[in-house]
């Protein structure tokens, strides 16, 4: 039983990592940073979530506090990449050229 | 008045929630520290949101609550798929676009859980909130039309969302 745990554990972690991966490699070569800010929160909340499941495989009695962290994550990633899309949009940072409508630039031109 | 007051008593119980889960032990001295922390907090931010803020703790809001946590996880996979599949084709096809959406949510809490779960779902970003106005960037923007964005991005998780805070 313990030996097959570590082996779910294991793939859970290296699913979780190769997530990660995929997420750093978004931010390289994606061309503007929302494009980026969603590479980096979706793979690094699946990534670090996987890889959480595969520790609790691996350490089942941590199990509780793992969730916790989970939970923290699952809360304040989306949270912060929200601030930082509006910071960057508030200061006017770029966008890619390809983009193709702004309705938040729209309205908030129609206020001032 | 009332509001605010049981507003702070959620907080309160989720937050010392959280540190027995987190101590995993229910020792007094434990518990005094934890009641301690907690009631300052409470005290503290008397406006501040936790996860059970404005919960309608019914039947139905627990089922809901599952079940938006399953759908949740389902579309968490799915956009990291999508997502994948973007950033490892060469020619990285993406249609960028910031769009607006409108949500039937009236709770604070409940337009916080969405605007956070638009975030973590497929090739979506909400940029900014005011009132009920979701901006929203897009990946591969699919319309530009309020209703349009609105069915295809908000309606799948206001569904349960609206049972669960209103």
């Amino acid at each position: 039983m313990g030996a097959i745990l570590d082996i779910i554990g294991g793939l859970l972690m290296v699913a979780g990592t190769a997530f990660l991966l995929l997420g750093g490699l978004g931010l390289i070569r994606m061309p503007d940073v929302y494009n980026r800010i969603q590479a980096g929160t979706k793979a690094t909340t699946l990534g670090t979530l996987l890889t959480l499941a595969g520790v609790a495989c691996l350490r089942p009695e941590w199990l509780l506090k793992l969730l916790l962290i989970g939970f923290f994550m699952l809360f304040t990633n989306p949270l912060s990449s929200q601030v930082l899309a509006r910071a960057a949009h508030r200061i006017g940072e770029d966008k890619a050229p390809a983009t193709r409508i702004d309705r938040l630039a729209e309205d908030l031109g129609d206020k001032s | 008045m009332m509001r605010r007051l049981r507003d702070s008593l959620v907080l309160f119980a989720t937050l010392l929630l959280f540190w027995v889960m987190l101590m995993g032990s229910l020792a007094a001295d434990t518990l005094i520290v934890g009641v301690m922390a907690s009631l300052v907090i409470a005290l503290l931010f008397p406006d501040g949101l936790s996860f059970f803020t404005e919960f309608r703790a019914t039947p139905r809001a627990f089922l809901a609550g599952f079940l938006y946590y399953g759908y949740f996880l389902k579309e968490l996979v799915k956009s990291n798929l999508t997502l994948a599949a973007i950033v490892v084709s060469p020619s990285l096809p993406i249609d960028p676009g910031i769009v607006k959406v409108r949500t039937r949510l009236k709770s604070r809490m409940g337009r916080l859980m969405l605007a956070n779960s638009i975030t973590l779902t497929p090739g979506t970003l909400t940029v900014e909130l005011e009132g009920e106005w979701l901006y929203v960037h897009w990946v591969r923007m699919e319309s530009a039309d309020i209703d349009a964005a609105t069915a295809r991005i908000v309606a799948g998780f206001e569904h349960y969302l609206e049972v669960m805070y209103g």
